[in-house]
């Protein structure tokens, strides 16, 4: 049978609030168990929690960039279980009145056509703590840290149609909230995570087949790769006549395999009503216009700009547009150089891959965009050719690497002079290099000129080298030029 | 002196009569001598009340004095109050010492006060006597085997007693005005929103209110102004202007209209408390105040819907005493659901678990529309009846209770009985208003309360009112027959 695949996302986003969504602790990620921690997130008797605002405006703006309505009036609601990393026995979250409504986002095929994806809602609401098993003689710790942190969940509507889609969906997401500063999107510290519900039915039924979740899948290969793996478990089952249970599951990157964590039927009810300690949200088109001119260009449309008013081609557009940070970064260095080709092709050149190799982002590149930049600039105007460029790249980088970086566009000058890399473009001053060369090599200017016409091109290799290595940093076009024109009058 | 006012007190310490120390150690001296009548404290604080008189003694002898300073008083024990136990008079916070104020508290504190220690309750404020207290049950001071009211019974007993001039106390369904209509003195649970509810440890977010139990409506007056105001750490409080709540304390309240609405005058209400009230009433009448009956027609909705709000909302905020991060933990937990299961369960007594259950019950999928929901649209229709009725007159009045104190044990095995007993005040809980009872009369030597019921931040109204009525009768000066 042809089977179809129907996938819906649930992306949790942690916004990038100093503190957190109910009380004035600091969110910040990596501090030792429980010290940031106030008596709010650890749910002791008597508190109470207070919305932090600057939560609100960055959902909001989230709103604004996925062309969602958004709720003029939001509630939080209590969901309520028992877990011991959820400190007050139920999570705050919103039910019936999110803050974000229907949106959508068009995410790019494989086949460079575009899909429209709607996004059914997304609400604010607050991240648990952590359960730490290890380290504790067979008990458990808890680190209530992360408890409080602002979320949005971000649901999508079941349009999804296979894995592919599912990661270009995620990745597009990750790169609408970065742009938008509202998450830092590290995913490898959890700042971003996915559940998938993954379902199939056979090809052209309407009905929705039963679904699966894949809890928290934290990075856009594996998104790919659970799925995937998800869709043949499936497969499997109902080609053998056997039927799919609703339940949540885990995938295991290691063993590249799902597996089965809770069953629906012993699920919580979670008893949701309207939380009494904090007042509905209410807010007016005043402020919405506020944080829509708050919004920068987002990565669909400098996409587009880069393509038709940079000539770039589509593929450079979409790599360059896809973080904020490093279509920045191309933007600055290529003004300076004014030439967005050659800075297009630097970027996903010797950047990316020096980016690859330190495993680093591109905020922490030793090369700032404005330096590279210069050196752009020193290649159009043939002070350095492109071997004399890379060797200025990489001694930034270098000097970066050993905790000495220098930001100064002026070091990149320092830096071609220091090391004698200025290009000798003077015909004059290579005139006399090029006589040095053939006045000391009679041998090989005997052999040259005993080298049929047509095969002399390739016979002009050595003076070039030599020419090179007498000096150093000489335009090999110029060379090119004056050593033709020598040999020419030798014979 | 223990016969004195805080309005008195207040004076005398400026007066120069008697030190805050000397004032502070003889209300110690007085519980430890006779508390065990009435078990109305759960913690006596005496070290450091005379550390807090002696600060206040050298803060008036530098010319820094409130009203306030060295003027002893008492908080409820569901108020937090940092490095000292804070038990909500349960076995689950039996072992819970704060680590931080009540902005209530915090506002005494920083008025100066002296706080004697920490009064007792109905377990996490359920229950109308008192007897669910995992600290032993209070006793009425006017009759030792009779309930004081709860869930502030030890506040209200303490104040009649006369082993604390002034206590906070916390109102949800008449928690504040009963046990003071039961015990003889003056409680005031003012408007939704006019208290901080930061530090108050929640039984029903919605409905919960901080207030006083005095023995004076002056007193109520001045423990009002340090009490109320906005206060930014709590989202439902309001930011509304506090008025001094003593400056129109002798106001004239010739002309006022007084609202009697027929639901609270019942044919079943004694004929003897009907007396009581009805003679209050006259007294008002004497005073140029006008009568108007009214109707309130969803008052007989006011107890279903309380019982399934209150309970929903107290499912949810008593889910964090988990056993986790502080209170009750059980011996020897097999996984983390024994964890949970064990320390809940040795952890609350009956009362609570039966309203954790109720509410779980309405709050389940299914029943939400039923229960929950339908309860709030009726709690509309309850505060809608209020509004009506404050466009027709300037107070309501009504006994606070359908009967004096019941005899200790008497309504423990009948959980509907007892919730009958916040028939006249749980209404004005689902519409936030402010009200007040005050003493007036007696049955039986046992104390009748008068209810006074304003409108919204209306609280020097109800202030006014009782002011002016205790100037004119002596019902709040009785003194238990047997008190020392």
């Amino acid at each position: 049978m042809e089977w179809e695949v129907v996938i819906g996302l649930e992306i949790h986003a942690q916004l990038a609030t100093k503190s957190k969504i109910f009380s004035g602790a600091s969110t910040a990620y990596g501090a030792d168990a429980n010290t940031q921690a106030c008596a709010v997130d650890l749910g002791l008797p008597g508190v109470l929690p207070v919305f932090n605002e600057e939560a609100l405006r960055m959902a909001v703006k989230f709103g604004l960039a996925i062309d969602a309505e958004i709720g003029k009036r939001s509630v939080f609601d209590r969901k309520n279980y028992f877990y011991p990393d959820s400190p007050k026995g139920y999570q705050t979250t919103q039910l019936h009145h999110p803050i974000v409504g229907m949106g959508h986002i068009d995410i790019e095929l494989d086949n460079g056509s575009s899909k429209r994806i709607n996004v059914t809602r997304a609400h604010l609401e607050e991240d648990a703590g952590k359960s730490v098993h290890e380290g504790f003689g067979g008990m458990s710790g808890i680190d209530l840290n992360r408890a409080g942190t602002p979320l949005v969940e971000i649901v999508s509507e079941p349009e999804l149609r296979s894995a592919k889609e599912a990661s270009a969906y995620f990745r597009k997401m990750h790169s609408i909230v970065t742009y938008l500063g509202i998450c830092d999107g590290d995913l490898s510290q959890g700042s971003m995570r996915c559940d998938c519900n993954v379902s199939l039915r056979p090809k052209g039924q309407q009905e929705f087949g039963t679904r699966t979740e894949i809890k928290n899948v934290n990075s856009f290969r594996n998104v790919e790769r659970a799925i995937d793996v998800e869709i043949e478990r499936q497969m499997d089952v109902l080609e053998d006549g056997g039927t799919i249970t609703q339940e949540t599951r885990l995938y295991d990157a290691d063993k590249n395999e799902t597996r089965s964590m809770r069953s629906k039927e012993v699920e919580n009810d979670y008893r949701y009503f309207p939380c009494p300690d904090l007042l509905p949200i209410i807010i007016d088109d005043n402020y919405i216009e506020a944080v829509r001119s708050t919004l920068p260009e987002l990565p669909d449309a400098k996409r587009k700009r880069f393509i038709e008013s940079h000539q770039l081609s589509a593929n450079d557009a979409a790599v360059l547009a896809s973080s904020r940070t490093l279509a920045d970064y191309f933007e600055i260095a290529a003004q300076a150089a004014n030439d967005y080709q050659l800075a297009a092709n630097w970027v996903q050149g010797d950047v990316s891959a020096t980016l690859n190799r330190l495993e680093i982002d591109i905020s922490e590149l030793p090369v700032n965009a404005e330096q590279l930049g210069r050196i752009l600039q020193l290649i159009k105007d043939n002070t350095l050719n492109n071997g004399g460029a890379k060797e200025v790249f990489n001694a930034l980088v270098a000097l970066g690497e050993a905790g000495k970086a220098d930001s100064t566009v002026e070091k990149v000058d320092a830096l071609v002079d220091s090391m004698g890399l200025k290009q000798v473009s003077d015909t004059g001053a290579i005139e006399a290099i090029v006589a040095d060369v053939l006045a000391n090599n009679p041998k090989l200017v005997e052999g040259y000129l005993n080298t049929p016409v047509e095969k002399r091109g390739k016979a002009m290799g050595p003076f070039i080298g030599l020419t090179r290595k007498a000096a150093k940093g000489v335009n090999p076009q110029v060379v090119m030029e004056v050593l033709k024109k020598k040999l020419e009058e030798l014979g | 002196m223990h016969n004195k006012t805080i309005a008195q007190i207040a004076r005398d310490l400026a007066a120069g009569e008697y030190s805050s120390v000397e004032v502070t150690q003889s209300y110690l001296d007085r519980i430890q001598q006779l508390d065990h009548n009435y078990n109305s404290f759960i913690t006596v604080t005496a070290e450091q009340a005379l550390a807090q008189a002696a600060a206040a003694d050298a803060m008036r002898a530098a010319g820094n004095a409130t009203p306030w300073t060295g003027v002893p008083m008492a908080h409820k024990d569901i108020f937090c109050t940092n490095g000292v136990l804070t038990s909500c008079g349960s076995r689950m916070l039996s072992n819970f010492v704060a680590p931080y104020d009540a902005t209530v508290v915090a506002n005494f504190n920083n008025a100066g006060a002296v706080s004697l220690g920490k009064l007792n309750m109905d377990e996490f404020a359920m229950g109308s006597s008192n007897e669910s207290s995992f600290y032993g049950a209070v006793h009425n001071p006017w009759q030792l085997d009779h309930v004081p009211g709860g869930s502030s019974g030890g506040s209200a007993a303490a104040v009649a007693a006369r082993l604390v001039p002034g206590a906070t106390a916390t109102d949800t369904g008449g928690s504040i005005r009963q046990p003071a209509a039961f015990c003889g003195v003056t409680g005031i649970k003012p408007t939704y929103g006019r208290v901080s509810r930061w530090g108050m440890i929640a039984f029903a977010s919605s409905l919960d209110q901080g207030g006083t139990i005095t023995r004076t409506a002056e007193d109520s007056a001045m423990m009002l102004n340090v009490m109320a105001g906005f206060d930014p750490k709590d989202s439902t409080s309001m930011q509304q202007d506090v008025p001094d709540y003593t400056a129109n304390l002798n106001d004239s309240i010739a002309g006022l209209t007084i609202g009697l609405p027929k639901e609270y005058f019942r044919d079943d209400l004694s004929s003897n408390m009907q007396q009581q009230v009805r003679n209050a009433i006259a007294e008002y009448e004497k005073l140029g105040a006008t009568v108007k009956e009214i109707s309130l027609p969803n008052t007989h909705l006011a107890i279903p819907v309380y019982y399934v709000i209150a309970p929903s909302e107290c499912s949810a905020n008593l889910s964090r005493m988990d056993g986790v991060r502080f209170g009750h933990r059980c011996d020897d937990p097999q996984d983390v659901n024994d964890l949970f299961k064990r320390s809940r369960g040795e952890g609350f007594g009956e009362e609570v678990k039966r309203r954790i259950m109720v509410g779980t019950y309405a709050l389940s999928a299914g029943f939400y529309d039923a229960y929950y929901k339908k309860a709030q649209q009726v709690r509309r229709l309850i505060k809608n009846d209020f509004v009506e009725a404050f466009k027709q007159v300037d107070v309501i009045m009504s006994p606070t209770t359908p009967s004096p104190a019941f005899k200790a044990g008497e309504k423990t095995s009948d959980p509907v009985a007892m919730y009958l007993e916040d028939i006249f005040t749980i209404a004005i809980n689902l519409a936030g208003l402010p009200a007040m009872s005050i003493p007036c009369g007696q049955v039986d030597n046992l104390p009748v309360g008068l209810q006074l019921i304003g409108n919204y931040f209306d609280e020097s109204r109800l202030l006014n009112l009782g002011h002016q009525f205790q100037q004119v009768t002596d019902w709040h000066q009785q003194t238990p027959a047997d008190l020392v």
